[in-house]
């Protein structure tokens, strides 16, 4: 390779400089306002991380997976998954390689910026250069794999449907301009390639289109143009990119790295919730999943519009839209680049002033004693169970009527802590946003079960147990919901469980499944009863009741196509009784469906 | 003079001389209000109503009738755990009615 141009340089690498400049400050900006915004410690948290070999490796392998790979997206569907990863991958390694190039036949100009990306402009083929036959053929390949990745995203704006999603995002102007100027960029590439090829070399495909076009590329007066047009696509694309949904692209090589050090949302709008909203890429893969969705009218109250009014500041919108959501999580269990939706609204709720503030700090707990449970007294002694029905169960006294005849059946000691009325375990005010309230109503509770002396605190209500688990400090107290505890019953032998030939389904709650990760014992408990057959959507899938404590504004009339779209989804096998774990679920579906519903207690309690 | 005995005091509300005005913010922002048919179905299942004397009946029943204060007095016990949106007949939207008048009204 030899050099065209002493100088190295044309006037139009300056659209390219301009918008990588500005995009680069923009971002290194960016960055020191994001991590100034985080709390002490967990900045603190984060540097530390940084330096730790465990950390460092993990968030090199999820930067690699997530943001050039895009693994999350190919297991969700191939054709997505080969678009996105195409264009990232492709692009990331035209990059690389282009750097190769430098180093290798012209490292003097290694410290040009633009050098790498316009090679093929300011250098000339040699006899000896048919060593780089090996790089012009990665740089053709590459560049193909993108233009694939390119056109395909230009099918998925007319049939989305063929890329798995019924719904996309509708874009904004800016977004679009974005979109357009990323379309153009490797087109244009190929094309300014094209002209240089006969000059600079190239590979199958730049050397078949100079072949191919000869009498339009062999025009060496035509060269110019096309290469400021490549170079402008670029500019525009730098320059719009943090106004665009495209900003998730730099964004998120910050996310990863803050998650990996275990930060948290405490701020609504600030630090990590920031990171997190501009790393939304706009997908809206989260539309297709929200249970809203049946109504039409929701559409505009998912995830992907949150981020997007929260970008814009657009108060009256993102308070809508943040006490609307059911809180059912499944945003964030399908989101590829990890935006929690549930706990960003959640942190929006939190920051609400009100002129009402309950205090429960004077609920005198010795007027909450816990009850004796029903079985032999003989047998109290070494279990020490504690168990906190909670008020949705006391709502559906046949769970914990069942539950307690489970117990009994199976020779468990236990205490039965709210039978005469409780304290609510506080996850519907923490949902509500009113963490301080949520809090006192933790401690209230802390108190009467430290008091009772109990070695198990068992739940059969996944909302209890969630909060249970995650904000109530109950150290050496194991905390287990009912359907852990009766697999382990029927493990261990205790309880003898007779099968039936009847098949059920099992609707995974929300808060026992995406919000407590668990999937499996319900299901080995409900194959010890019966048969058992899946939902089309289920586990980490599952839709929403429809019931959650989640929604504030959502009224009841407005739930019930909700209740009914879940129903549909759980009965396509046509089982002959609907289980859940969770009394709002049981309860609300009740309501609707036309078979019958109950709790996994029930089902078990009838089969021993 | 104490006799052991005492006439109780009015309790007998003028509307004429009330002012509604909050209540009316109110019923825009959540008008599910004007559906309550005071059943005490919400009451009834009211975990914080043995604590505080709750009562979500009582509360919309004192608002409607502009006695205001021990409205928010009563609603500074409940716990906002939805069981009264669970049994509401009517599928008043209880939650969010609480919140509101939270936001709504003052303590004084």
């Amino acid at each position: 390779m030899r050099e065209r141009f002493l100088t190295g340089y044309n006037d139009f690498v300056l659209p390219f400089m301009i918008g990588m400049i500005f995009i680069l400050s923009y971002c290194a900006i960016g960055l020191i306002r994001i991590l100034k915004q985080l709390p002490k410690d967990d900045r603190r948290r984060f540097f530390i991380s940084l330096v730790t070999p465990k950390t460092i490796v993990k968030n090199i392998r999820d930067i690699f997976c997530d943001c050039l790979l895009h693994v999350k997206i190919w297991k969700r569907n191939k054709l997505l998954g080969y678009m996105h990863s195409s264009i990232a991958f492709g692009w990331f390694m035209l990059i690389v390689i282009g750097h190769i190039e430098v180093f290798l036949y012209v490292p003097h100009r290694a410290k040009l910026f633009y050098y790498p990306i316009f090679f093929r402009y300011f250098v000339a083929e040699t006899e000896t250069t048919m060593k780089g036959a090996f790089f012009f053929f990665l740089m053709d390949f590459f560049l193909l794999l993108v233009l694939s990745g390119i056109f395909l995203a230009m099918f998925k704006r007319i049939r989305s449907r063929m890329f798995g999603m019924r719904r996309t995002t509708n874009p904004s102007f800016l977004d679009l301009i974005g979109l357009y100027s990323l379309w153009a960029i490797f087109p244009l590439r190929l094309l300014a390639e094209g002209f240089t090829a006969d000059i600079s070399g190239g590979s199958f495909l730049t050397k078949s289109l100079n072949h191919i076009l000869n009498s339009f590329l062999s025009d060496h007066t035509n060269m110019l143009p096309a290469w400021w047009a490549y170079s402008c696509a670029l500019g525009i694309f730098f320059v719009v990119l943090p106004f665009t949904r495209y900003m998730h692209i730099p964004t998120e090589i910050l996310l990863i790295p803050l998650r990996n050090a275990g930060i948290k949302i405490r701020n609504a709008r600030k630090g990590f919730a920031k990171a997190q909203v501009y790393s939304c890429p706009s997908c809206g893969l989260c539309i297709d999943a929200c249970p809203m969705g049946v109504m039409k009218t929701h559409i505009k109250d998912t995830t992907v519009y949150l981020n997007r009014q929260l970008r814009r500041n657009n108060e009256r919108r993102i308070e809508e839209i943040s006490d609307k959501c059911l809180l059912c999580g499944k945003c964030t269990a399908i989101c590829p680049v990890g935006v929690e939706g549930d706990k960003l609204r959640i942190a929006q709720r939190s920051m609400r002033k009100y002129a009402v503030n309950p205090d429960y700090s004077g609920i005198d707990t010795a007027l909450l004693p816990v009850s004796p449970g029903l079985a032999d007294p003989s047998v109290a002694a070494d279990d020490k169970v504690l168990y906190f029905a909670g008020c949705m169960t006391a709502l559906t006294p046949s769970i914990s009527k069942a539950m307690e005849s489970i117990l009994v059946k199976a020779g468990v000691g236990y205490e039965f802590m709210d039978k005469e009325g409780g304290l609510c375990c506080g996850r519907p005010m923490m949902m509500a946003g009113r963490l301080d309230q949520a809090r006192q109503m933790v401690e209230k509770n802390t108190e009467i079960i430290r008091r009772s002396g109990a070695k198990t605190l068992l739940l059969s209500c996944p909302i209890c147990y969630r909060i249970f688990k995650e904000e109530y400090r109950l150290e050496g107290i194991e905390v287990v919901h009912h359907t852990v505890y009766i697999r382990r019953l029927i493990a261990s032998g205790r309880l003898k469980v007779g099968k039936t030939g009847l098949s059920y389904v099992f609707h995974d709650p929300c808060e026992l499944g995406r919000g407590c990760g668990i999937y499996d014992e319900p299901r080995e408990v409900l194959l010890a009863a019966g048969n058992l057959v899946e939902a089309s959507k289920n586990r980490k899938e599952s839709i929403c009741c429809g019931g959650s404590l989640g929604s504030i504004t959502l009224g009841f009339d407005k739930r019930k196509s909700m209740t009914e779209n879940a129903l549909s989804n759980l009965t396509v096998a046509s089982p002959d009784v609907i289980v859940t774990a969770c009394p709002l679920c049981r309860s609300t579906f009740t309501r609707y469906a036309d078979r019958p519903v109950e709790d996994i207690a029930e089902t078990i309690d009838r089969n021993v | 003079m104490d006799f052991g005995f005492k006439i109780s005091p009015s309790s007998a509300v003028n509307l004429d001389n009330v002012d509604l005005s909050l209540y009316d913010r109110l019923h825009e922002v959540e008008p599910d209000i004007a559906k309550c048919i005071a059943c005490g179905s919400c009451s009834a299942s009211c975990p914080a109503g043995r604590f505080s004397g709750m009562s979500m009946r009582k509360v919309i029943l004192d608002l409607q009738r502009g006695r205001q204060k021990e409205a928010v007095k009563m609603l500074s016990g409940c716990m906002l755990c939805g069981k009264c949106l669970m049994v509401c007949p009517r599928g008043i939207n209880t939650r969010h009615l609480i919140l509101a008048i939270c936001k709504l009204y003052g303590e004084d």
